[in-house]
């Protein structure tokens, strides 16, 4: 692999850290749990999606490829779904 | 290349282990949950990472596995909440 | 330095810390999502052992839905708490469990850490074995659940078979035959309707795939079978299905194939190939991945059973 797509990799997978990291932050630190699922959603995103991106400069065949688009899209759907579910439940009580 | 994908995934699972420490402490069960949920997604970004650097195969299977289950987990946990868990917190001991 | 060893100290780390917090929980809910990230951190450190087989199955059965089941049946139990004699349980008891317990850990660790360099294990004949009978399969782990030992595979597809009669026989004598209670909480919310339409389609796809190529990767009818039983387990969560009749007749038949189809099989195999439980070396792996299909029909149906629960609702006519 050429150096251009190493580096673009390691920058992405250490952008995906960087939000991992600060969806935990958000997450231990946030006052309510609206706006904790608001920093969750961040690492579900934007975390593992440039971490699959930079992957996909490593993958050897298109199916990898594929299968990392797919996992995720999976993450973001059901995450933003879940995300949902939990918020109404939480306006639910605050009723 | 692979150690920096090994040292990535490390870095992940520690950080979203971090926020595992809100089952103990989080207010209502909604952060429990949350934190589950950052757990999978993050696990997920940890097995990428380690199919990618060790070349075991099957490993990508199981991410798409486990990012399958983590929505599965979610709403058989949502569900359970009631209304009453998620006012105040641990009045009643262990069932 | 390499990083190899610190990533596998620190599952392992993690792993014990999450053990004690399943333990220090002070509730249910707690208790149980920490128990299920103990399950997922423990399918971390399988993939590290260079056992995907493994980690899926956990992830799914271990974790998922071991989980769920949990949750579920502790949330039914808890109506029932004023009515439930209390156990009295004295300090010198709990005294000698804990010091039981610290011995068995003590033992365990000792004997691990003076095991000989390389450990003796039965891997080298189980591959030898799986390589005749199991002939034509990728996956030696396959091949050893399927034909090195079968019988101990078809007799945990009937130990399933016991659990699900016996989370059955909880109901009431008047509600035999009838349906669980239903596992949506309450009218489908939307959110939750659109995420199993999306979800389950494409987790039926997954499972399936996981199954086919589990002949010659990592994969096979366990872990299938889980996947797609979680699926419908969506399913039935979101409101979108209803837990079948217990007595219906299709339920029965799902849930004894699988064993039956390969018990027939073994026996078969006594007359046909070369001896109970053999498979003939002709068309051994597409009668392996016959008999596989059906078990991952059985999986599908038992698992999400034991979730639902026993009948709750009158026999309907």
């Amino acid at each position: 692999m050429t150096t251009l797509a190493n580096i673009v990799c390691i920058a992405c997978i250490s952008g995906g850290l960087f939000f991992f990291l600060a969806g935990t932050a958000g997450l231990l630190r946030f006052p309510d749990a609206l706006s904790r699922l608001h920093a969750l959603a961040k690492a579900d995103n934007l975390g593992l999606g440039l971490v699959a991106i930079g992957l996909m400069f490593r993958a050897n065949t298109l199916l990898v490829a594929m299968k990392l688009i797919l996992i995720w899209l999976l993450v973001l759907v059901s995450g933003s779904l879940t995300a949902q579910l939990i918020a109404a439940r939480v306006r639910r009580v605050r009723k | 290349m692979t150690e920096f994908f090994l040292a990535a995934a490390g870095l992940i699972v520690a950080t979203v282990a971090a926020g595992l420490a809100m089952i103990l402490r989080g207010p209502t069960d909604i952060e429990r949950l949350m934190s589950l949920q950052v757990l999978g997604t993050g696990g997920i970004a940890a097995l990428l990472l380690i199919a990618f650097a060790t070349q075991v195969p099957g490993v990508d299977d199981v991410a798409l596995g486990l990012a399958l289950l983590a929505p599965f987990a979610a709403i058989a946990f949502a569900n359970m909440l009631r209304a009453e868990d998620l006012v105040s917190d641990d009045r009643d001991t262990a069932s | 330095m390499s990083i190899l060893p610190l990533l596998d100290i620190e599952l392992a780390a993690l792993v014990v810390m999450v053990a004690f917090g399943t333990i220090a929980a002070r509730t249910l809910f707690a208790a149980v999502v920490s128990y299920v990230a103990y399950g997922l951190l423990l399918a971390l450190v399988w993939v590290r052992l260079f056992a995907p087989d493994v980690a899926l199955t956990e992830a799914a059965v271990g974790s998922g839905v071991t989980g769920v089941l949990l949750i579920t049946a502790g949330k039914r139990l808890v109506p029932l708490r004023g009515g439930l004699p209390q156990a009295k349980v004295g300090r010198g008891l709990k005294l000698a469990a804990g010091l039981v317990a610290v011995l068995a850990t003590a033992v365990l660790s000792v004997a691990i850490a003076l095991l000989p360099d390389p450990a003796p294990s039965l891997a080298p004949q189980a591959a030898a074995a799986a390589a005749g009978p199991g002939a034509g399969l990728g996956n030696p782990i396959t091949a050893v659940l399927i034909s090195y030992r079968s019988f101990d595979t078809m007799l945990e597809k009937v130990v399933l078979i016991l659990a699900v009669t016996g989370v059955w026989s909880i109901g009431r004598s008047a509600d035999w035959g009838s349906r669980p209670a239903t596992l949506g909480k309450d009218a489908s919310a939307p959110p939750m309707a659109l995420l199993a339409r999306l979800l389950v389609p494409l987790g039926v796809v997954i499972g399936v795939h996981v199954f086919w190529v589990g002949a010659d990767e990592p994969g096979g009818a366990f872990q299938s079978g889980a996947l797609l039983a979680a699926m419908w387990m969506v399913m039935m969560m979101s409101g979108l299905s209803e837990p079948p009749r217990i007595g219906g007749r299709s339920v029965r038949l799902a849930l004894i194939a699988g064993p039956a189809v390969f018990l027939t099989v073994g026996v078969a195999g006594a007359v046909v190939a070369d001896g109970f439980f053999a498979f003939p070396r002709s068309f051994a792996k597409p009668l392996i991945l016959f008999v596989e299909a059906v078990m991952v029909l059985s999986i599908t149906v038992a698992l999400p059973l034991l979730v639902a629960g026993p009948p709750s609702r009158e026999a309907e006519p």
